[in-house]
């Protein structure tokens, strides 16, 4: 670990030469212009091309999917960004659906009437005051996002201002996705236990079952899929995407150069939160149910794989990754439900151990203007850092 | 009465367990901070041992004691493969170690339902072991009564815990392990081979996990998701028993295990284990170090 | 750059608002559904009939599921081997749930539509069954459930063939009363069939003076069970109603042995142990104990030897046969009796085929016939005691199949409950 430190002050700039100015400018990666072509021809994709080519179950399952893939765009920004492996990312992820399920459910049952499943387990005869507010649709659809991005905060501020870092960060969401998703399963009588949130009828005022809304529902998931990928890419473009790289490469430094690295952490983590809200919010209308198995630490752990096979430091991977993931899971488990564990775990294995910049590293899909990420997260986790910290944490 | 007293030794009996299950793990996260996540199956693969060889062996007596050190073996051995394909490339990626070796997790734990079948297997304990002792008979049938299975585990753990924290201190090995763990450059420079030095530790760490799975038979289920039921248990032992100290792994195992089974006993496991989670993430936001910090003059 | 970047957010907004007032034409919740019938239509043109096998094969409940799909396999053979259904050969398709709720979703989704079968079986947990009633109520599609459930619920597309409530829970009270048991102890995972049943035991309890001396639960795959047997013990209860499910029931067996505790001083009395999953505990830890079942591996009749020696020809003379199974194995039979005397495939006429009420088979747990009005199956409950063999040996039955009540509408104390 100590040659790593020794290292890493170095690496930081001169690992790559610089593109050639000029034709970074016009047509390099990054560009406007080549964004912009990039945007137009997903959308044509999206929002042409899949509705045409694939059946109403298929568009569906793409549907799910693509939530899937937005998670990812967030785990993108903080991990391969940040360099904060956001391995809780399911917390946000059930909070957004629970948000918007606890809205649909209240809308099915009716003004003044129970959920269903409150009815059979709950016996109370009163909503719990917790509920009360989800049956406005405004305040449901707020908190689908804003909920997460709070928790998140509360977190973040948390802990990134106490320097909890790397594999501890790591560790910790996963405990608190456990406990969330315990949680949640000993409340039966309010949230529907193990069994989740299910048998949605309605999506605000829309009938669920109708092949045509459900069209409806994957195109409202793919612009938002798209309006997620143009706020991650201005923000990785911007002054504070810049920092964020740096606070990734050499948090020292950055609080040396004046900055607080706690305050850039966090907004990359209070996107990636709401983010992966939206998603979960998107998933319930997509897929009909929410559950905690959707939440605790295997779900949460399983986001992060399609990240890393798409490149987890580029725009566009994590989705690519997301989704061919999904996809691959559908399609062998159907045929090999054995074989799929194996290849999960293979994924793991090659794409972290050995190819930690992702596809987009091997077919050269994408190139980096940075210098990826794998060569100096090492400096990350521990650098400079203990001593600051042995210092710190006596205070 | 008789349960505050039994209710205290359920305590030091779950944090035996949590000491076992995460005593390997204070070597290899704690001294060399690789995160193992596939920990839990080697915990596996020594409970898988004990029935191979009640297979070969039929006393149940006779073959847990011989189940002890080949589980090491063969824990420590898996763990020393793991080393030198993966984690040798990976020690300066520690988050990229953590999903890796959740992968390997995941192949290991496939590996084990297609060589033993998806339902847990049976292994069987020596009737000694099945039974209780009597603290003191408190005449109304509600004895202070202490499980053997439990006394055990407790008598393992601590001999563990014994065995090395004086392997560290009086050895040739462990003096090199705590000069890597100190200084690693210093130590290189000092003519200790640091990747030999990485691979004991691991081989040592892992095999620890072996005999702790081989106690595990005696309490609970063997299968193929033994594992992944206990590891993030065993990670936060040692997250909050400080890296690179043993005895904040064993005061923790034994506070929390305390508290899991004071919070139990007047609430439900749910509510413990929940209000068990918010307390480590206060007390990290207490001590972000956890419990006890090694202190060194490295950089790192 | 600014402009640039300005000009292509605001062709995105563009291309997302025409989309989405293209799209939102669909029925809104006040009007029906026009377009959905046609999805789910049986595909009965070919040469063979599709059904749908929906199972977890992989994930946790693989351990389980993986017998109920043997089982199922095995009554489509033999119906094969016999001639198929109405001249057609069952062709099965076989997907796995991944022990997943919204996987279970997804893939009956995918069996009506993409594959539009006939019928799908399968499923086990309250939740993946849950999660799939709406799909195929949606769809106008059949499920046959073959587990035993926590009852208070009736799908008019989904035909329920273990056990509910009145058939199996009920009946362990009735049996645990009669052996002059005046004290429970409640202890089950938790999840929606453990919580209902304590509901149900506790109605009982109150209204047949027993009492209900505690009640726990422990998360599901939770192996830690000290304390729980502490409060057991400190309770001193007539008997123990054990409704753990799973990886549990191992740390609960061995540390209530280890506790001193028997099946002589304290029994346990179990509702999710079959022969599958004694064999994985131990007969060291179980033996004695009670079970409640509707049939057992050693249930006598010329129908049972048939079974189990088919299923051991065909699976391994160390698999065991047990309820589930035997439920799942029953159910394509029943689908078939309804399919022929509808003689045909389609989902409406089939139904009407069962709502007679006099569709029967001679099940290895004896004659079962399917109730019109719930859709669940009249069957005979049974307690068991576990043998030193790993084999679970009827002490008593019910002497008659019960008729189905999965609201528990004829008994005076249920009534506080649905």
């Amino acid at each position: 670990m100590t040659t790593a430190t020794g290292r890493s002050a170095g690496t930081g700039a001169d690992e790559k030469p610089e593109h050639s100015a000029d034709r970074t400018r016009r047509f390099g990666p990054g560009t406007p212009l080549r964004a912009a072509a990039g945007f137009a021809l997903a959308a044509i994709v999206l929002f042409a091309v899949a509705p045409l080519v694939l059946g109403d179950f298929r568009l569906n399952l793409l549907a799910k999917y693509l939530c899937l893939a937005i998670v990812a765009v967030g785990i993108g920004l903080a991990w391969g960004r940040g360099g904060m492996l956001a391995l809780g990312q399911g917390v946000f992820f059930g909070l957004g659906g629970y948000a918007m399920a606890m809205h649909l459910k209240l809308a099915d049952a009716g003004p003044g009437n129970l959920p269903d499943f409150m009815q059979l387990y709950g016996q109370i005869d009163k909503l719990p005051w917790w509920w009360e507010p989800f049956a406005n649709p405004v305040f449901a659809l707020a908190a689908t996002v804003l909920l997460p991005v709070f928790v998140a905060f509360l977190l973040g501020s948390l802990v990134f201002r106490r320097r909890v870092r790397g594999a501890y960060f790591a560790i910790l969401s996963q405990a608190l996705a456990a406990a969330l998703a315990i949680y949640l399963i000993g409340e039966q009588g309010t949230t529907g236990g193990t069994n989740g949130l299910t048998d949605i009828q309605g999506f605000f005022g829309f009938r669920l079952d109708d092949p045509l809304n459900q069209r409806a529902v994957y195109f409202i998931i793919a612009a938002c899929l798209l309006l997620m990928l143009a706020l991650v890419r201005q923000l990785m473009h911007s002054r504070y995407g810049e920092l964020l790289v740096a606070v990734r490469d050499a948090e020292e430094r950055v609080r040396f150069l004046g900055y607080d690295p706690a305050n850039v952490k966090l907004v990359a983590y209070m996107v990636a939160a709401g983010m992966a809200g939206l998603a979960g919010a998107l998933f319930v209308p997509a897929v009909g149910i929410i559950s905690p198995a959707l939440i605790g630490v295997v779900p949460s752990i399983e986001f992060v794989i399609g990240v890393a096979l798409g490149g987890r430091a580029t725009l566009i991977g994590p989705v690519l990754g997301a989704i061919a993931v999904a996809w691959a899971k559908t399609t062998l488990s159907e045929q090999f439900p054995a074989a799929w564990t194996y290849l999960q775990g293979l994924l793991f294995v090659i794409f972290l151990a050995f190819l930690p910049n992702g596809l987009a590293s091997v077919a050269g899909l994408v190139r980096r203007r940075r210098p990826a990420p794998a060569d100096r997260k090492a400096a990350q986790p521990k650098s400079v850092p203990l001593t600051a910290e042995t210092g710190g944490a006596g205070q | 009465m008789t349960l505050v007293f039994s209710q205290l030794f359920t305590g030091i009996s779950i944090g035996a367990v949590l000491l076992l299950i995460a005593l390997g793990l204070s070597l290899t996260f704690g001294q060399m901070n690789v995160i193992n996540m596939a920990h839990g199956e080697f915990i596996m693969a020594g409970a898988y041992t004990v029935y191979v060889v009640q297979q070969i062996i039929t006393n149940a007596g006779v073959s847990l004691l011989v189940a002890l050190p080949v589980a090491f073996l063969v824990a420590g051995a898996m763990g020393v493969v793991l080393e030198f394909l993966l984690i040798r490339r990976l020690y300066t990626r520690p988050l990229d170690t953590l999903l890796v070796t959740w992968g390997v997790a995941l192949i290991l734990q496939q590996l084990a339902r297609d060589i033993f079948g998806a339902p847990n297997v049976q292994t069987r304990a020596p009737d000694l072991l099945t039974g209780s002792i009597t603290i003191f008979s408190s005449g109304d049938g509600n004895d202070l009564m202490v499980a053997n299975s439990r006394l055990f585990i407790l008598t393992l753990a601590l001999l563990a815990v014994a065995a090395l924290t004086l392997g560290l201190r009086m050895t040739p090995l462990g003096r090199r392990i705590r000069a890597v763990v100190q200084n690693r450059d210093l130590a290189a420079a000092s003519g200790i081979a640091t990747g030999r030095v990485d691979r004991m530790t691991f081989f040592i760490g892992s095999g620890l996990a072996g005999i702790a799975g081989v106690a595990l038979t005696l309490v609970g289920p063997i299968g193929p998701t033994m594992g992944t039921n206990i590891i993030i248990d065993a990670f936060l032992v040692v997250v909050v028993g400080g890296i690179g100290q043993l005895k904040g792994t064993v005061i923790v195992a034994f506070a929390l295990g305390m508290m899991q089974s004071l919070v139990e006993y007047s609430t439900t496991i749910s509510v413990a284990k929940v209000l068990v989670f918010l307390t480590i993430v206060a007390f990290l936001q207490w001590r972000p170090q956890g419990l006890f910090t090694l202190r060194t003059r490295s950089l790192a | 750059m600014f402009r640039v970047r300005g000009r292509r957010i605001a062709a995105c907004a563009a291309v997302v608002a025409t989309a989405m007032t293209l799209a939102s034409c669909g029925s809104r919740v006040d009007q029906s559904s026009s377009s959905t019938a046609a999805t789910g239509a049986v595909d009965a043109s070919g040469t063979t009939i599709k059904v749908g096998l929906l199972n977890s094969l992989s994930g946790t409940m693989a351990i389980s599921e993986v017998t109920v799909k043997n089982a199922l396999m095995l009554a489509v053979d033999e119906i094969n081997a016999a001639g198929g259904v109405l001249g057609k050969k069952i062709e099965p398709v076989s997907e796995d749930g991944a022990s997943d709720w919204p996987t279970f979703a997804e893939k009956a989704q995918k069996l009506i539509s993409q594959d539009r079968v006939a019928a799908v079986f399968g499923c086990w947990t309250s939740a993946s069954r849950k999660a799939v009633k709406p799909v195929f109520e949606k769809n106008k599609a059949l499920l046959f459930y073959p587990v035993q459930y926590e009852g208070l619920e009736q799908s008019p597309y989904i035909y329920y063939t273990g056990a509910t409530t009145n058939q199996q829970i009920v009946p362990a009270l009735d049996y645990l009363k009669a052996q002059g048991k005046t004290s429970l102890y409640l202890v089950g995972s938790d999840y929606v069939f453990p919580r209902t049943a304590n509901k149900i035991i506790k109605a009982y309890a109150d209204a047949n003076g027993m009492k209900v001396l505690g009640e726990d639960y422990a998360p599901l795959g939770s192996t830690e069970f000290s304390t729980i047997t502490n409060k057991v013990k400190a309770a001193g209860a007539g008997a123990v109603f054990n409704t753990l499910n799973g990886d549990s029931n191992v740390a609960f067996f061995k540390e209530y042995k280890s506790a001193g505790l028997t099946a002589d001083k304290m029994p346990v009395l179990s509702v999710s142990i079959a022969e599958e999953e004694v064999k994985s505990i131990g007969t060291q830890y179980l033996a004695d104990q009670l079970t409640a079942w509707n049939y057992y591996q050693t249930t006598p009749g010329a129908a049972n030897e048939k079974f189990v020696k088919a299923y051991k020809a065909k699976y391994g003379e160390d698999k065991p046969t047990s309820d589930p199974m035997e439920a799942a194995y029953v159910s394509v039979y029943l689908w078939k009796a309804m399919v022929e005397k509808a003689g045909a495939f389609d989902v409406e006429k089939v139904k009407a085929a069962g709502a007679a009420g006099d569709i029967t088979f001679d099940a290895p747990e004896g004659k079962v016939t399917v109730d019109g009005p719930t859709q669940h199956v009249h069957k005979t409950a049974r307690i068991g005691k576990i043998g030193s063999d790993g084999l679970i040996n009827e002490v008593w039955n019910s002497g008659e199949p019960i008729k189905p009540d999965p609201y528990l509408k004829d008994y005076a104390w249920a009534k506080s409950l649905a």
